[in-house]
């Protein structure tokens, strides 16, 4: 494939990268003037309007919302007449290195144990990049922050405990209490491997918060209960919504996935022509 | 509300959880590696009066981008070495453990700031210095001077806190 393409691709990921820091995404900024309106904490309140006047000085300012730009995680529509190379990883990463840049991101990308840092959020394994078939080729970036993401969780349950599912989901919530920046998104990743219950929960978060599920509201409802509110100073509404997404699994297991979104949920996608 | 300019003192022990605070002066961020650092080689800055912010920000060209809090209970086992030398306050978000609540009785208070409001901290910062620099950009000390952070006292002198109901 000729250099153009791949310099295509690089821009897209960093224009992506710009405009999910940013601006939040329509869905998300309407579920938390939902969740204001009909917020009766007054400490809470006064955190959605924190809020909502720090998304107003991002926009105007150009800046990003949060200072926990994240780790940028990728997915890549691919249709079928584009090959997969080891030079489409590299331009996707060329872009997260540029976006470092001109955004600017907060280099947070260090080796696990000796935590040097690579200055340019990539390293061995980042960004982390999922490939999906479809029609037309586009990049969605999704910057995942550590405050949330290391809340999360995973569980090997049994066969015959489905329905002990809303109580996992529920414990990962009590137990995240205040510290994934409440109110937040609850991605759900139900079957799968192992590692595709994680991939599935997060795939979840990519989903339209405007709607959901029975399944996924009555596990909404039942979050909401728990009064840990907006920014765990207690309050009406601790998650604006759960996203729950299956996939077949072995018949001897039944993975469950938690990721737990902050309600900084930044999320872009870029259509390439 | 209630304002306040660094550094503190005794008017700390006046405060009680829930009240809101405009607070100015200047600042210091430390996280994780800044406060290791801190307990092994001393402080960086006069800790007597200090007000410890848990952030790491975006810096570019000498001036704070987005600055919001993060996660104080990742400084739970950290704290104890900065209120025995003086730190009055510390801001943060989403609340510490019981131990730093009897720790801050009758010396400090701990600030809540809205957890991802970068942009908004920002717009009251001014950037003064930069101490750890060898530690990054997220875990340097970075010295700063605010003028009116909205901030909420979420854990007072007297071992109220809001996050335990």
């Amino acid at each position: 494939m000729p250099a153009p393409f791949f310099e295509k691709i690089t821009e897209a990921v960093e224009a992506a990268i710009k405009k999910s820091e940013v601006v939040l995404p329509k869905d998300v900024e309407a579920a938390l003037h939902h969740a204001y309106k009909k917020e009766r904490s007054e400490a809470a309140r006064g955190e959605y309007e924190n809020i909502f006047e720090n998304l107003k000085i991002a926009k105007e300012k150009n800046v990003p919302i949060c200072q926990d730009t994240g780790l940028i995680v990728v997915y890549l529509t691919v249709p079928s007449h584009i090959t997969i190379s080891g030079e489409l990883y590299d331009a996707v990463a060329a872009g997260v290195a540029k976006a470092t840049k001109s955004v600017p991101l907060r280099p947070n990308a260090v080796d696990p144990i000796s935590r040097e840092n690579s200055g340019n959020n990539c390293g061995a394994g980042l960004p982390a990049i999922h490939i999906i078939p479809g029609d037309k080729l586009s990049v969605t970036v999704f910057p995942k922050g550590a405050g949330s993401e290391n809340m999360s969780q995973i569980k090997m349950m049994l066969p015959s405990e489905a329905d002990k599912i809303p109580d996992f989901v529920l414990s990962v919530v009590r137990e995240a209490g205040s510290r994934p920046c409440p109110p937040i998104i609850v991605g759900v990743g139900i079957g799968g491997t192992f590692d595709t219950a994680a991939s599935l929960a997060k795939e979840a978060l990519l989903e339209p918060i405007d709607s959901m599920t029975e399944f996924e509201q009555s596990l909404c409802d039942k979050i909401n209960e728990l009064n840990i509110g907006a920014m765990g100073l207690g309050g009406d509404t601790t998650a604006l919504a759960v996203k729950v997404k299956k996939g077949f699994c072995h018949t001897a297991s039944l993975p469950v996935a938690v990721n737990i979104q902050c309600w900084c949920c930044r999320r872009f996608t870029e259509v390439i022509r | 509300m209630i304002e306040l300019n660094t550094p503190l003192g005794d008017e700390v022990l006046n405060l009680k959880a829930g009240d809101r605070v405009f607070l100015s002066g200047t600042i210091y961020t430390a996280r994780d590696e800044a406060h290791k650092k801190i307990i092994e080689e001393g402080f960086p800055f006069e800790p007597k009066g200090a007000v410890i912010y848990h952030c790491g920000p975006v810096v570019s060209d000498g001036k704070i981008i987005a600055a919001g809090p993060t996660t104080s209970a990742r400084m739970n086992s950290l704290t104890k070495p900065m209120l025995d030398a003086g730190v009055r306050g510390l801001i943060g978000k989403g609340g510490m453990s019981d131990e730093v609540v009897s720790e801050l009785e009758g010396r400090a208070v701990y600030f809540a700031f809205t957890g991802g409001c970068a942009a908004l901290a920002a717009s009251c910062m001014e950037l003064k210095a930069c101490h750890f620099d060898e530690l990054g950009m997220a875990e340097a000390v970075w010295e700063i001077v605010l003028k009116r952070l909205p901030v909420i006292v979420a854990i007072d002198a007297h071992g109220k806190n809001l996050f335990k109901r």
